[in-house]
């Protein structure tokens, strides 16, 4: 038999990736001094970024696809990989759980995303789910000796568990209908056959799936304990990633091999997106933990990005990619500032903290303003972007009850002002500085700032 | 009619036995009516002209992954197990549940309308045999998922090493 | 409709290369149950205390027959699973290999390299060590 060696240029960030991965295994055993692993993660990190936008192309017989929307939500994780080890490096020290496998399990997570992104074979698509979705488990638990980090995982892994099983009786539907895993084929299969129930059952089960991931409810249960429990780190980059990544699936497979019961789908996801933004918004209120303020305030964003796709405009795309792309810098910002603090993980720790630490503070002023949406920040940018898209797509109704919501959402996150400036202090905040750490705020900071003052950087 | 009497066997034995192994009050009972039910899957792959993924379903299932479930069943403490009350008491609402959903995957899967064939016929396995037609198209067709699934197998090392390993 | 699928639907084939097997594990099954049936027709029953406790070579048996593993076993277990896993995909591999050639060479290698990594991780992290 003789086969063409197939093309691996599309694939080389996600070689680079888990070959950066595995070396960091094997150093891992080498050294002593595990911020090396945390250099070397970086040094890749941004070696993928640096050849990303030459991988343009399709490789593995259609299997694989490097184009500029998977190249985007590309970058999304990567920045989302960079800034989570900065965030790591002292932190993981402080709560004992230094190991250097760390590092090696957050790059095969990203490789996973890069993958999910990438598929268009739904085989792959599951693969690159289970890649990024397994060291997610292992990372959400890495503090051993915690009994609320061995919770996070174990929820985690049971719930993601379930969802996996949903997502493969979705898919083997799927190929029983058209016995193909390719999403163009379905796609192309499903227009000749036309609408029948198990296409729809089939359709739910995998938006199930990928609803769960992006913690969208009702699928949303076990975002607060999972965020509460695991390393605040691993929060900030579980936040962020998978759910990107769980967008960009959607946004793929469900423009694509779907599109034929697009009315169907949209319809579900509307009343999804509704019920996600009124459930995130509302149970943050009475949230006295800060990550799990945030954990529901990431549901509620998850709402708000869903609006993207329900659009059903290549605008709603392009305005849930921004979306993302800000989310990432306020969030990870936002947990930064968690993580600057000795003791910072509940509301009350707070108190007082613009008189005692007046930068930290105003650095935490301006993420909660961005993730509230109030200019000149990004995050404002972002949901003026997303909403224009919608209305444009006509869904004026639905934005009106997202603003209505964001509304709500100021108050949580601006009780978290209220109580570093107008609250009095209980006692002296000690913060743990370091220069990573600092490197990490002061990106997203910037980020935030300069989005929101250039927003044309990012639009268009 | 005989097959389809085999298959209704095979059905109805593992809904059975999947209800005995959930229902055993004593762990180590459910491991061994799951290898029960294990030998009737691989009965079933059979049956559905898939002799690979039933030989696997023997070895991987029956053989090994029965072994881990019996170490983690004895690292727990049985008598405990065995005592405790149940986990989810409502079980009215699991059982309305999942009925529910069985009627909603019934109706709508026996509307399913099946796609085209595919190349391999049951003769044309049967012509190039099991494991060469499966070989083949793993290795060239399917390499890049096999690729990634050394990344998962790998990433399951770290996992139960980082988790469960004592450190010094 | 297409004559081959109607073939493949569930019940509508059977696997009568297989019909030895069936045999071979219906003798197994009668023997099994067989001998414990004849047994206790036929033996006699006189129990008493001593001969109802556990056999412990002579000695009397001291606490719980049933305590907790050490952890240690499911770490064993669990790799057993995966270099498991990793034998069965050899299998059609090696099956194949003549026909592909060196393209299944380099594929396996990679394969393999890959879990040897895994391999070296779990020796040096001493997971082969029992103490």
């Amino acid at each position: 038999m003789n086969i063409p060696f197939p093309d691996l240029r599309p694939v080389t960030p996600e070689i680079i990736m888990t070959l950066s991965a595995t070396a960091l295994l094997i150093l891992e055993l080498i050294f002593k001094n595990k911020g090396v692993l945390a250099f070397i993660g970086i040094l890749a990190a941004a070696a993928v970024m640096y050849i990303m936008p030459a991988s343009m192309g399709e490789t593995f017989g259609g299997m694989f696809i490097s184009d500029s929307y998977s190249i985007f939500f590309k970058f999304i994780f990567i920045i989302n990989l960079i800034l989570t080890i900065l965030i790591s490096l002292r932190y993981i020290q402080r709560q004992k759980a230094e190991y250097g496998e760390y590092y090696s399990l957050l790059l095969f997570a990203t490789a996973g995303m890069m993958l999910m992104a990438s598929a268009k074979d739904l085989i792959i698509l599951y693969l690159g789910l289970e890649l990024m979705a397994l060291s997610t488990y292992i990372l959400a638990g890495i503090k051993r000796h915690d009994v609320k980090s061995n919770e996070a995982a174990i929820k985690y892994f049971l719930l993601g568990g379930f969802s996996s099983a949903l997502l493969l009786y979705g898919i083997s539907l799927l190929y029983g209908m058209t016995t193909t895993t390719d999403i163009y084929k379905i796609a192309e299969h499903l227009k000749a056959t036309g609408v029948t129930t198990t296409l729809l059952l089939s359709m739910i089960l995998i938006a199930v799936a990928f609803l769960f991931k992006i913690a969208a409810a009702p699928f949303h249960m076990w975002a607060p304990d999972v965020y509460e429990g695991a390393p605040t780190s691993i929060t900030a980059f579980m936040s962020v990633g998978p759910k990107a990544a769980g967008f960009a699936v959607i946004g793929r497979v469900f423009y694509t091999a779907f599109q034929n019961i697009q009315t169907d789908w949209t319809t579900i996801l509307i009343g999804i997106a509704i019920l996600t933004m009124a459930v995130g918004n509302i149970l943050a209120i009475v949230q006295t933990n800060i990550k799990r303020m945030l954990a529901y305030s990431s549901i509620a964003h998850a709402g708000y990005i869903l609006l993207g796709i329900i659009a059903g405009t290549t605008e709603g795309l392009n305005a849930m990619m921004t979306y993302l792309f800000i989310y990432a810098f306020m969030n990870i910002g936002a947990f930064a500032i968690v993580i600057i603090l000795d003791r910072g993980e509940e509301l009350s720790d707070y108190e007082g903290l613009a008189k005692n630490r007046p930068l930290v503070a105003a650095l935490m002023l301006v993420f909660m303003f961005s993730l509230t949406g109030i200019p000149p920040t990004a995050g404002f940018i972002a949901k003026f972007n997303l909403f224009t898209a919608v209305i444009k797509a006509g869904y004026t109704w639905l934005v009106i009850i997202a603003v209505m919501f964001s509304a709500i959402s100021a108050y949580y996150y601006l009780r978290v002002v209220m109580n570093m400036y107008m609250k009095e202090m209980k006692q002296e905040a000690a913060i743990h500085l370091s220069p990573s750490l600092s490197l990490a705020i002061l990106i997203t900071v910037l980020m935030v700032l300069i989005i929101g003052i250039m927003p044309s950087m990012v639009i268009g | 009619m005989l097959s389809k009497l085999f298959f209704g066997y095979f059905a109805v034995i593992m809904v059975a036995l999947s209800l005995l192994v959930i229902t055993r009050r004593n762990p180590v009972h459910s491991v061994l009516w799951m290898l029960v039910l294990f030998f009737h899957i691989a009965g079933l792959y059979l049956f559905l002209n898939a002799e690979f993924l039933a030989a696997v379903q023997v070895i991987l299932y029956a053989g090994a992954i029965l072994v881990l479930f019996l170490f983690v069943i004895m690292m727990l403490n049985i008598k405990v197990e065995i005592t405790a009350e149940r986990f989810i008491g409502e079980w009215p609402i699991g059982v309305a549940l999942g009925l529910s959903i069985l009627m909603l995957i019934y109706f709508t899967t026996s509307k399913l309308i099946q796609g085209p064939a595919g190349q391999f016929s049951i003769e044309a396995i049967k012509a190039e045999t099991h494991t060469k037609a499966l070989g083949k198209v793993l290795y060239t067709e399917y390499l890049f998922p096999f690729e990634i699934a050394s990344l998962i197998l790998l990433i399951a090392i770290v996992g139960a090493i980082v988790l469960a390993k004592k450190r010094g | 409709m297409n004559p081959q699928i109607d073939k493949m639907t569930p019940g509508s084939y059977i696997p009568t290369d297989y019909l030895p097997v069936l045999i071979f594990m219906m003798i197994a099954v009668a023997f099994g149950a067989g001998t414990l049936l004849v047994g206790s027709l036929f033996r006699l029953r006189r129990p008493y205390k001593e001969k109802l406790t556990p056999y412990e070579s002579g000695n009397p048996p001291v606490g719980e027959p049933r305590y907790r593993f050490s952890i240690k076993f499911y770490i064993i277990a669990m790799l057993f699973v995966i270099f498991d896993v990793e034998a069965v995909f050899l299998y059609p591999w090696a099956v194949v290999y003549n026909k592909i050639g060196l393209y299944a060479l380099i594929e396996m290698m990679l394969f393999i390299v890959i879990l040897l990594v895994g391999y070296a991780y779990a020796w040096k992290k001493e997971a082969f060590k029992w103490d």
